[in-house]
């Protein structure tokens, strides 16, 4: 597990509209400049905020991201409430 | 000139991106306190404010992450966040750099700041700012405190960098002001989010009114996040402000739980 890389590139990718353009135009070449595992890689590429969250992501990383990857406030509340039940069981 | 102004108060987002989402009671309550606080500062005729407001990796990342960092510069682009979401418009505010300065100079022979000449205002400065000085005219001092990724700066360096904070401010010859932004108890952008601690807000104002430095700095950091939440962690600006106050008498201008806006609406003064 790598999860400073994995909040580094959410920092990026929140903060820096040329890091989001390189995104939007070839995630796994954007990703791949992360030391990231492919699980991590994939959360990421796919937005998989919950599974993001249980990886350790801080939620205000996770808050911003969700929102540009298209996500809706309750969708991304209940993902991540989801994820935690679904670990818990 | 002795401080010309001193208070503290909440800073969600949503208390101007989405206020209708809050009853009209709490509204009614809410926002005419916050007007009264801008009278208050108005009244103050100030040259600069000093506002001390908490990290949302909207500066800094665990790459570099300063405990306190003063901006130095002479003015900050805000708000970092999307229009629609706070409905705030993006703007310059002014930096009163020189007062910054002198002031970093001074707390530094106290506490170790970071300082920077390029800082971003978010949501932490920008909602007070705009219920508070709309045009903007108001030069300030930001101070970023880290209440985001652990290890923080422990509670007593909080305190002691409020104190320190007083010592240079009426060394000054200018009028100047303080003023926390956010807390208290909230659980953001968690499962969590909406729930308020409203005995522990209340418990923490009083101590914070009567400036009771030990019940201030008290918490473990494991307490704060099981009883204040996650956003807890902001009382950091609230006891700096406290400190820099001893002996002042403190008034509530609203104690309101709002759960739309994940807080208590919580707006305090000091008499300084």
């Amino acid at each position: 597990m790598s999860l400073y890389a994995v909040q580094k590139a959410l920092f990026e990718l929140n903060n820096d509209a040329a890091v989001r353009q390189r995104f939007a135009a070839d995630r796994d070449a954007l990703l791949a400049e992360y030391f990231l595992t492919q699980e991590e890689r994939h959360a990421l590429a796919e937005a998989d905020v919950g599974r993001l969250y249980l990886m350790g992501a801080h939620p205000l990383l996770l808050a911003p991201f969700a929102g540009r990857s298209g996500l809706k406030w309750p969708d991304y509340l209940a993902a991540l409430a989801r994820a935690r039940d679904a670990h818990a069981r | 000139m002795p401080l010309a102004f001193a208070a503290a108060a909440v800073h969600a987002p949503g208390i101007t991106g989405r206020p209708q989402n809050a009853t009209e009671q709490q509204r009614g309550v809410f926002f005419p306190a916050y007007r009264r606080l801008r009278e208050r500062l108005e009244a103050a005729r100030l040259d600069a404010l000093i506002m001390v407001s908490a990290e949302h990796f909207t500066n800094f990342f665990m790459d570099n992450m300063p405990a306190f960092c003063f901006g130095l510069a002479e003015g900050y682009p805000g708000p970092s966040e999307d229009e629609p979401f706070l409905k705030i418009p993006k703007t310059t505010v002014p930096g009163a750099a020189r007062i910054a300065r002198a002031l970093a100079t001074a707390v530094s022979e106290d506490v170790d700041i970071a300082h920077s000449e390029e800082l971003v205002l978010d949501h932490g400065f920008m909602v007070p700012l705009h219920l508070l000085t709309p045009d903007m005219r108001v030069p300030i001092v930001p101070i970023v405190v880290n209440c985001l990724a652990a290890p923080r700066p422990g509670l007593k360096r909080c305190y002691a960098l409020g104190r320190s904070l007083r010592q240079a401010i009426d060394s000054r010859p200018e009028r100047i002001g303080l003023l926390a932004c956010g807390g208290l108890s909230h659980w953001p952008a968690v499962p969590e989010s909406g729930k308020i601690n409203v005995e522990w807000d209340r418990a923490f104002l009083g101590d914070f009114l009567a400036h009771r430095r030990d019940a201030l700095t008290r918490y473990s950091e494991e307490e704060i996040e099981r009883d204040a939440g996650p956003g807890g962690h902001e009382i950091r600006a609230w006891i700096v402000v406290s400190a820099a106050t001893e002996g002042a008498r403190g008034e509530t201008l609203c104690f309101e739980p709002i759960p739309a806006y994940a807080i208590t609406g919580c707006i305090a003064t000091m008499a300084v």
